[in-house]
């Protein structure tokens, strides 16, 4: 049964028709258009497919739609603003942080998260938060080093 | 290859010769367009042919077995010059991540005289690119760059010519620069986008040789990814990415086993669901709807029985099997008399190496996206191959391949496991017959269920050492790996090399699922056991292992890696075990030399390794972009880590027990260790291949140091705590 739920969807409220219980993660992707947000395991076991939910990192491929009712969703399509990368994005660039590409926007969005909370993490605490995100290329020592760029360049304001 | 004086070579003519076939395009006939088409596709600005002199510097068939198709006359056709000075270039490879995608251009602005920032690439698309068989074993630098480079080149020449009769100047008082050619002394000069304007011109020029390495002004730079900020922003579009008016997302009915058979099957639940189409055709069976995640319920509400009688076999008991069912050897290398090398020897070691299968598991798993309209097929497909796709969707659909269009998208993840375009395939029969756009998207489980795993794989090897510490003998048996690495580059008077099955796929009855070529295929295993074994001769002839290594090692080329990468460690020489943990490998792959030292921990309780330092040294001949080859380097380390220390597919039988990341583990952040890369300045020698050979020594690398550290000399990898901790010399 359809039903309307609203949130805020990279700052722009939404009301959308849906089966409630459907998947976040098939209804940015399809439903929405936001591809940027990837499938990788579909039990939350990669974080391919990582949003920020109020903040906090989320996988949308372990859960319902209902769930982000009333609430404020970030995909990788709303990190840059104004056509201007986020710093994450852009230490992601600087550092060559990627291969084949497909793991980054879950690694970006779950740094993203990690900033908003620790705005100047230690090396362990990046490698902490990043552990669950897997990479198969193996970016992952520039990943961690971008993160560390970002961190400095935010001075520890996060936005 | 035979040696007469029993000294072995290692020149990078015989790994090219015999190591990267991979063969979906094997029986396929070449189909590339002529040039009328080409130019109708492309539109205007100026075409540049390159003359067949260059072609002979690019194996007929790239390195492969068998038969390939003579290079089509056009297969030159490799870049335009736009009418507003952009410059595209087209190759037929695809970009998974290993960098092609800069390096290329990077070749094409150097040669052709234009900013960077002004190429463009198409990659992979079949009705616009040149004919290539595919993406892997480290081929587009080495193979497809010189003549890529070649054509550039001979662009330049070209517009210099049309310059001097624009210009009314001499040629040869002519200058290139940021795509301007200018009148050196004089005022008179015309951009490239002029000369090219309205124009479709074929014309050649004899003698544009490429440039000299003193030349270069942007080959061998190191140069950021030019498809970063794409990926980083998410638009950068994979094929599951891909929308089309009407698309259907599709799931499929798998079977629980490899070799099961359905026997009954019943889709009335699946039907009742509103909007759902099933689609019953023999063994397809498929559930297709406007959104993935409705598919997939659709299929859970089908009941299916199989009838199963696959072997036996487990992941225990294969390497008994497999050595069962080998067939007759071929002999790869022999030279001097192992008997009298055998008598010479001081010690002699006699050791049995495993290695289980391992999966590719990319992120990104099969996707693909599929079209058809009255006898027009369009495919856009995560894949490595995409041309032996469109010739094998055409001739699924019955189809001559000039109606098949293949674009593929950014892949995400190859590692040679995305060649076989199964995915596509099944895409292409569900939209003929829903007569929809149907996407396939595999779900984590049917990426483990389909993969072509790499081989499990045995190596027996008898060696023996004299008083001096060299090696006298060298009797080497490979079984299922395939040979590829495992040619012997030490110096040994008397020895053999023998493949049991020779390539990737075993031969039938050998594995109970599919096998393919996985990074460096054949050549990690190789290069595990061999490396493993030299460690064990030079412990048994109480030699420090790098020493022992430069003893026995002729190969100049070999010895200046191998050094490099024992000064950047900082080695310091002692026999092992010596307590501190340090490993060192050495090898060639894809005509790239490798040396790695790893430092390592043992939790002598767990068994568990732990890796902190990885330092690597590489001579690939003629670096196009090193801050590319360096996230190779990093990324083969970093993958490389998995084989080693964990990556085993658990089967029983044809039934694959691994379905998703919680019981196939990964490499992971915290597991990376600080990793050091130096790339040997060799310009002056040919490109060779970048994206694997980093990763072949891995194996023997974290064996050779975990002896280091405990005296375990492991012989099966994965190194598994439970395999580290029996493996524990008992005090
Ligand atoms: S797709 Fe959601 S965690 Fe892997
Ligand atoms: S860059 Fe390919 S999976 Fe991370």
């Amino acid at each position: 049964m359809k039903k309307t739920i609203s949130f805020n969807l990279n700052g722009q409220r939404m009301n959308l028709d849906v089966d409630p219980s459907r998947t976040l993660l098939w209804v940015l992707r399809n439903d929405l258009g936001l591809t940027g947000t990837k499938y990788g395991c579909g039990e939350g076991l990669c974080g391919a497919c990582t949003v920020i939910i109020d903040r906090k990192a989320v996988r949308a491929c372990t859960l319902q739609v209902k769930e982000v009712a009333g609430k404020g969703v970030t995909t990788i399509e709303g990190l840059a603003k104004n056509g201007e990368l986020h710093a994450i994005q852009k230490a992601f660039v600087e550092h060559d942080a990627l291969q084949c590409g497909y793991c980054t926007p879950g690694m970006i969005m779950n740094a993203y998260s990690l900033l908003l909370t620790t705005p100047q993490p230690s090396r362990s605490q990046i490698i902490d938060s990043m552990d669950g995100n897997l990479c198969r290329c193996g970016a992952h020592r520039r990943i961690i080093a971008a993160i560390e760029t970002a961190a400095k360049q935010m001075g520890g304001a996060p936005r | 290859m035979r040696n007469d004086d029993g000294r072995p070579q290692s020149t990078h003519e015989e790994y090219l010769a015999m190591d990267f076939s991979n063969d979906p395009g094997e029986s396929l006939p070449g189909l590339a367009l002529d040039r009328r088409q080409f130019l109708q596709l492309v539109g205007g600005g100026i075409l540049v042919a390159i003359s067949t002199q260059y072609l002979e510097a690019v194996p007929q068939r790239e390195g492969g077995r068998g038969p390939r198709h003579p290079l089509p006359e056009d297969f030159n056709a490799f870049l335009r010059i736009g009418e507003d000075g952009r410059v595209t270039g087209y190759t037929g490879k695809i970009e998974m991540g290993q960098g092609v995608i800069t390096s290329l251009p990077q070749m094409l602005a150097d040669e052709l005289d234009v900013p960077l920032e002004s190429v463009d690439m198409v990659m992979g698309d079949t009705d616009l690119c040149p004919w290539d068989m595919g993406t892997f074993g480290s081929m587009t630098t080495r193979f497809f760059g010189p003549p890529f480079r070649a054509a550039a080149a001979e662009a330049k020449a070209v517009l210099v010519e049309l310059a001097a009769e624009k210009l009314q100047v001499p040629k040869d008082r002519l200058r290139t620069k940021a795509g301007i050619v200018y009148e050196e002394a004089g005022e008179k000069r015309v951009t490239y986008a002029e000369l090219a304007k309205g124009q479709k011109i074929l014309r050649h020029v004899k003698g544009a040789n490429p440039e000299e390495p003193s030349q270069f002004t942007l080959i061998g730079k190191p140069t950021l990814r030019r498809d970063a900020v794409e990926k980083v922003t998410g638009k950068a579009k994979f094929a599951g990415d891909i929308r089309e008016p009407g698309l259907l997302h599709a799931r499929l009915l798998r079977p629980p086993a490899h070799g099961a058979k359905l026997t009954h099957v019943d889709v009335s639940a699946a039907r009742e669901i509103p909007g759902v189409q099933v689609i019953q055709e023999g063994d397809l069976v498929a559930v297709l709807y406007e959104v993935p995640d409705v598919a997939e319920q659709a299929l859970g509400s089908i009941k299916a029985q199989y009838d199963r009688t696959e072997s036996n076999v487990d992941d225990k008991t294969i390497f008994d099997h497999l050595l069962k069912v080998a067939p007759q050897g071929q002999t790869v290398a022999e030279g001097g008399n192992l008997a009298e090398g055998e008598k010479a020897a001081r010690q002699v070691v006699d050791q049995t190496y495993l290695n289980s299968y391992v999966s590719h598991a990319p992120i990104e798993t099969h996707t693909a996206l599929a079209k058809v309209e009255g006898s027009k097929v369009t495919v856009w497909a995560s894949t490595q191959t995409p041309f032996p796709l469109k010739e094998a969707a055409a001739s699924l659909l019955g189809l001559p391949a000039q109606n098949v269009h293949v674009i593929p998208s950014f892949v995400g993840g190859g590692f040679g496991g995305k060649s076989n375009n199964q995915q596509a395939l099944e895409a292409v029969r569900l939209a003929k017959l829903v007569g929809k756009p149907v996407q396939v998207m595999w779900t984590r489980a049917e990426e483990f269920f389909y993969d072509t795993f790499r081989p499990a794989a045995v190596v027996k090897i008898k060696a023996g050492v004299t008083d001096a510490g060299l090696i006298s003998f060298w009797d080497y048996g490979v079984y299922f790996a395939g040979e590829r690495g495992s040619q012997q580059f030490y110096n040994v008077p008397h020895h053999r090399t023998v493949a049991y099955s020779s390539g990737w796929d075993g031969g039938p009855g050998a594995h109970p699922f599919a096998t393919g070529p996985w990074r460096a295929p054949a050549n990690n295993t190789n290069t595990f056991a061999r490396e493993s074994h030299i460690d064990a001769l030079a412990a048994k002839a109480g030699v420090d292992p790098v020493e022992f290594r430069m003893r026995n090692l002729k190969d100049e080329r070999m010895r200046r890696v191998l050094q490099a990468a024992a000064d950047k460690f900082g080695w310091t020489p002692a026999k092992a075990p010596s307590g501190r943990g340090y490993g060192v490998a050495c090898g060639i792959d894809a005509g790239t030399y490798v040396a790695h030292i790893a430092e390592v921990t043992v939790d002598k309780e767990t068994g568990h390794v732990r890796v902190k330092r990885v330092v690597c040294a590489q001579d690939m001949g003629l670096c196009i972009n090193p801050e590319g080859a360096k996230l190779q380097m990093e990324g083969c380390i970093t993958m490389g880590l998995g084989y080693a220390l964990t990556e085993e597919v658990q089967f029983q039988g044809g039934e694959i027990r691994n379905r998703n990341f919680d019981s196939y583990e990964l490499p992971r952040f915290s597991w990376v260790p600080e990793i050091e890369t130096v790339i040997i300045d060799a310009k002056n020698s040919p490109a060779q291949g970048g994206g694997e050979p980093a990763i072949i020594c891995m194996g023997g690398l974290l064996a050779n140091a975990v002896f280091d550290a405990t005296g375990a000399r492991l012989l099966q990898l994965p190194m598994t705590p439970e395999r580290v901790k029996a493996g524990m010399p008992r005090s």
